[in-house]
Parts: C-alpha cells; structure tokens; sequence
C-alpha cells in the first residue's frame, strides 16, 4: 500500500487507478487511510463476496476464524478484461508499482 | 577469581536477537528489498547466533565463578534466542506460503467479475464505474485491483 501510494503521480500518468480491497470496514479503512497517509481509493468487501468472486477467499486466516482475502493484484483494462494478474506465493512479497507499471504499457 | 564473569558474547547475542527480529517490523518491513526476502534480518540472526554459540560454550566451561547457575542461565536464554530465531524463520519463509491455490481467480483474457462496494466515505463504488471515471483528466486506461488481507 506504501509503495503504491508514493507511485501513486506515476500511476495517474500512466491513466491506471489503484483500488484496494479488504474485508476491513470502511470504518477500519478510512482510519488506515488516516495513519498512513493513503489518499487512493480503500473498499471494504466486509461479507468478503467479492473476494469469493475472484476466488482469493483465505478461509479463516483472520482474527478469529474469520475469512479474508489473500494477497492478489489484477490490471484491468478499460473494457473490463483483466490484462495482468499476480498471485503471490508469499504473503510477504507483494507486487512492486514498477513491475506493474511495466505490465500496464500494454493498456490502450 | 576469574575475570570472565559477565557472559558479554550470549547476552549481546541474545539482545541481537530481539533486536533482529523487531527492526524487521519496525524498519526492513517498509522497504520491498529487505522485505521481499529478509537478507538483512537474516544475516543479523547469524551474527546472533553466533554470539550465541560462544555464549553457551562459554556458560558451559568449567571456570565459570557459579557452574550451576551459569549453565541454567546459559540454557534458557540460548534456548529462547534460538525459539525467536525460529519463529522468524517458520513465519517468514513456511506459514506465510499458506494461502490458497485460488485456481478459480480471473486469468488474463477473461473479463474481470463485476461489483459493487462501499469506499471509506460510505459511497457505493462499483467496478465499472471505476472504469469509466477519468483518471488525471481523461478516461483510465485501467484500474488496478489490490486485493490485501487487512488489518481487521
């Protein structure tokens, strides 16, 4: 989230808005937002029915048993279709703004 | 008398130990190159354990002013040096290789499900819109979704 948001002027050149998704409430998110000086757009998905939608459900893996959504990124063009994807094999190692800078050169 | 009384190489290591293990979420977190693979903590944790290693054979030596004590001093903390060390290691390079094969998850080509959801601010923000929205002025050419697994 750190890296994306001081990426965040490239990615406005480059026409890509960043969105994140959590099952944390908006509540949780607008105070994350708040601390870290995060200024993209945070949605919370609190039933975690668009996790399960895009098949990133971690199941129990939050406090106390509860759902969340494994660590995934997707780039999806202007009509929809998803043009990259990473799924991370290591919740640590996350997707880096210049390798998705370099996967977004293929949007139009 | 001995003057090898304080034990400096197993408590140093110990000490470098915690220090290892906390500076990797209080500062090597933050930046990808020591986050991604924690080399920088790692090689912290080998100069500790090393310390360590001299410190436990030191404990154990026959000179020590209280064997007893030393040895039972010298056990728990190498012990608990080592726990720390492998905590770091099993969370960082075992348990956090568990997430799901998420087979099921749009591939390239396909078209990216559609939804709706609430932003920090309460509005309802669906993914078309999202689309359609001008970024700096003129149509996005896309958007990026970062799925993360929050702070609950």
């Amino acid at each position: 989230m750190r890296s994306i948001e001081k990426s965040l002027d490239k990615f406005k050149e480059a026409g890509i808005r960043p969105i994140a998704i959590s099952v944390d409430s908006p509540e949780e998110s607008r105070k994350l937002a708040e601390q870290s000086g995060y200024t993209f757009t945070f949605l919370s998905d609190a039933n975690a029915e668009v996790i399960r939608r895009y098949d990133l459900v971690h199941a129990g893996a939050g406090e106390n048993g509860k759902d969340i959504s494994r660590p995934a990124e997707f780039l999806i063009d202007s009509s929809g279709t998803v043009r990259w994807v990473n799924l991370t094999e290591n919740y640590t190692v996350r997707a880096r703004p210049e390798q998705i800078l370099e996967a977004s050169k293929v949007l139009k | 008398m001995t003057t090898r009384r304080f034990n400096w190489p197993l408590w140093v290591g110990f000490v470098l130990t915690l220090a290892a293990f906390f500076t990797y979420f209080a500062v090597f977190v933050w930046f990808p190159v020591t986050r991604d693979f924690p080399w920088a903590t790692l090689v912290l944790f080998a100069i500790a354990g090393v310390l360590l290693f001299m410190g436990v054979r030191r404990g154990f030596a026959p000179d020590r002013p209280h064997p007893t004590r030393s040895k039972i001093v010298t056990s728990i903390v190498g012990i608990l040096g080592v726990f720390v060390i492998g905590v770091f290691v099993f969370a960082m390079f075992i348990a956090a290789r568990w997430l799901p094969a998420s087979t099921g998850a749009p591939h390239v080509g396909q078209r990216a499900p559609d939804f709706t959801l609430t932003d920090t601010t309460g509005r309802q923000v669906s993914l078309n819109e999202l689309l359609t929205a001008p970024v700096n002025g003129s149509a996005p050419k896309g958007v990026l979704l970062v799925f993360y697994r929050g702070y609950w």
